[in-house]
């Protein structure tokens, strides 16, 4: 439970959490990355002023747990159904602004035929797949985005090209489809990476209220705890292992023909 | 002093990710432990109110406090942001 | 000013549905049900809703999930195996209480099991209707929505492979409907109020962990639903000796049998089950304590006779007269469809002993 703390006399408050968190506590791991991706979604979507029309369509993961501390309606889907679901709000409320929320496992293992659809009809909503390449909800099971010599409880000693062959580059896939608008990969490692992020998110949202079209962000995520290193390590693992599979940068953007 | 933070220390999870990228340094792990069981941050002086510990929280623990631009500049700091 | 009009099953339906105020469809080609599909393409768009042909049953059982979840009135079709594929969904989206109508014109009538015990997991329950002709296709499509937004549960419309392919003279009557309360469940976006989950996982209130509470009220409302929602069709129960219970098109069969076997003196009447759940015991047990055996004819291996089984409680013999009945074409129309066939399975278990 969090006590009010006494604000310092005669300064300015210059950091906050974001409005629409209801509570700061979470059930998420030390060192999570997915509660930082959070934190620049709820910036994102009061600074936009679309919190009063905001329709968030959950896939299952960890961040399952966020709906219940985010002040905007939200629309909870099943493993890798988001994308249909998200398709049939948007298309009976055009005027809503609607953004999925899922992991690599939900979007890329259950769902990807689900977001490869929705990406090449070029509905007008946001896709943002939180990709840590593991499924950490259930305790650290590979994806179709675990990095090759990745060891998860699925992949003992190391994903393996011969048995467990190779991850999916999502954004890349996606990036391919015509009828997608903005495509992006951002990670939230280090504070200027996150500083990225948070522009990559603002350009998709803004994709979207624009109507231009289907928008897709990818952020990488610290897993410390399903990849079996200490938090302070996650930073540092995500940027050995998962970044150098996954580059980040803006793979696609209609509005300045990237 | 110019700027500071506060922290919400039984919200912690001692994760540690905001002791490395404060840039003067000002943030060290604690002997104790909060209810949780977790060692959280304490604030040493010399905060530049930079927002980079609050920024890299995954528990939203920080908040950040700077002394306005005009009392700085009345009291001849040096100006930053 | 209402006018009969000649349609075909399937787009009757779909009209009826238009015109209770659907305003959302997504299906996926598969035979019987394409041409629900076919016509909402058409005629959705003229009536300002969306129609999409998604590229899985899956994907579209999700969008109408969506399109729900947001408050407008939604619909889907397809058959047997279709239908299992959107089980998952079905489940869930029963589990957060979001109303849709479907529809399974299903290849002969192996289905039943898969409408009315859930086909998916857990303890919710679809409302099932089974019409039996175009025009009564045409009423319980419309009541249908009205009852899954009253009772924030799912209906489904059991229909066949005669239903979608007989045309007949149908009427669109204007439905009086008693007013329900606004969706202040649907997602609609936050304004002028807290933000709210619609989630088949636990309650809608944000910071609130009471998922018992929440998926309680997935069940509670069954004995009320039971009590008020079971419809039948009966005739010629007070002095007969057997009654035979079917439902859907074979029904209307089987009811002519009936007339028939009247006319050569046998003392025979029918049950039609219209709600399959709540399924009308109450008609069953009552046929069961006048007449001196009960028979069921169905297009499957034998699948509403156990409801049958219950409500009759054993006290008279009961007889599985139908069966699964292909032709060529795999759609389940096969030669034990016939009055000729039914009149002479009435005979062969009508019973001759003396009270």
């Amino acid at each position: 439970m969090n006590q009010p703390l006494a604000p310092p006399p005669g300064m300015n408050k210059v950091f906050d959490k974001p409005e629409l968190l209801l509570r700061t506590e979470h059930s998420l791991c030390p060192g999570c990355g997915e509660p930082i991706a959070l934190r620049l979604m709820l910036e994102l979507i009061q600074e936009l002023g679309v919190r009063d029309r905001t329709i968030c369509v959950a896939g299952i993961g960890c961040y399952t747990a966020f709906p219940m501390i985010m002040d905007v309606d939200v629309l909870q889907a099943l493993h890798g159904r988001a994308p249909s679901v998200a398709t049939g709000a948007k298309r009976v409320r055009p005027d809503a602004f609607v953004f999925t929320m899922q992991g690599d496992g939900d979007m890329v293992s259950e769902g990807l035929q689900e977001v490869i659809h929705s990406a090449a009809r070029g509905e007008r909503f946001t896709a943002v797949v939180l990709n840590n390449g593991v499924f950490g909800e259930t305790g650290g099971h590979a994806t179709a985005t675990t990095v090759l010599g990745q060891h998860t409880k699925t992949t003992p000693g190391g994903r393996n090209l011969e048995l467990h062959g190779n991850p999916i580059k999502i954004s890349e896939l996606i990036a391919q489809l015509d009828g997608t608008a903005y495509v992006a990969r951002a990670s939230v490692h280090t504070p200027s990476s996150i500083k990225l992020t948070r522009q990559y998110l603002h350009d998709a949202f803004q994709c979207q209220l624009a109507g231009r079209g289907f928008s897709f962000v990818e952020i990488l995520t610290m897993c410390p705890t399903d990849w079996f290193v200490p938090p302070e390590a996650g930073p540092g693992w995500l940027a050995e292992h998962l970044k150098t599979t996954y580059p980040v940068g803006v793979l696609k953007d209609q509005a300045t023909n990237a | 002093m110019r700027a500071t933070v506060t922290i919400d220390i039984e919200t912690c999870k001692g994760c540690v990710l905001c002791v490395p990228v404060c840039p003067p340094r000002v943030l060290v792990m604690s002997e104790a432990v909060n209810t949780k069981g977790y060692r959280y941050p304490l604030l040493l002086d010399g905060c530049t109110g930079c927002e980079l510990c609050a920024k890299v929280c995954p528990d939203y623990c920080f908040e950040v406090y700077r002394e306005p631009l005009e009392e700085r500049r009345a009291g001849g700091e040096a100006m930053s942001t | 000013m209402s006018r009969r009009v000649l349609m075909e099953g399937s787009c009757a339906m779909a009209e009826g549905a238009l015109q209770a105020g659907c305003r959302f469809y997504a299906g996926y080609p598969i035979t019987p049900s394409t041409e629900i599909l076919e016509y909402m393409a058409v005629r959705m768009p003229q009536v300002g809703g969306v129609c999409m042909n998604a590229e899985s049953e899956i994907e579209a059982i999700g969008m109408v999930w969506g399109a729900a979840g947001c408050g407008v009135r939604s619909m889907i079709a397809s058959t047997g195996q279709g239908i299992s594929l959107m089980q998952e969904s079905f489940a869930e989206l029963a589990n957060a209480q979001i109303p849709i109508v479907a529809v399974n014109m299903g290849r002969g009538q192996g289905d039943y099991f898969q409408a009315t015990r859930g086909g998916g997991h857990g303890d919710y329950r679809f409302m099932v209707l089974a019409p039996s002709s175009a025009q009564e296709a045409v009423d319980l499509i419309q009541e249908a929505f009205y009852l899954a937004d009253k009772w924030r549960n799912p209906v489904l419309i059991m229909g066949d492979f005669l239903l979608a392919h007989t045309s007949e003279l149908v009427e669109f009557r204007p439905r009086a409907e008693p007013e329900l309360p606004p969706k202040t469940w649907a997602t609609t976006g936050a304004k002028g109020r807290r933000g709210l989950t619609l989630s088949p996982l636990g309650p809608s209130e944000k910071l609130s962990t009471d998922i018992a509470a929440a998926l309680g009220k997935v069940t509670e409302k069954h004995p009320a639903i039971k009590a008020a929602e079971v419809r039948v069709d009966s005739g010629w129960v007070d002095d007969a000796d057997l009654v035979v219970i079917a439902f859907g098109f074979p029904g209307r069969f089987v009811k002519y049998a009936v007339r028939l076997a009247r006319e050569h003196g046998l003392r025979v009447g029918y049950v039609r089950p219209i709600s399959l759940w709540p399924f009308p015991s109450a008609a069953i047990a009552d046929a069961a304590q006048r007449a001196k055996a009960l028979a069921v004819f169905e297009l499957n291996a034998g699948q509403m006779i156990e409801d049958v089984q219950l409500a009759a409680l054993g006290r008279v013999p009961l007889h599985a007269i139908g069966g699964i009945s292909q032709d060529h074409s795999g759609f389940g129309v096969g030669p034990a469809l016939t009055v000729e066939n039914i009149l002479a399975r009435i005979r062969d278990v009508y019973p001759r002993a003396a009270a």
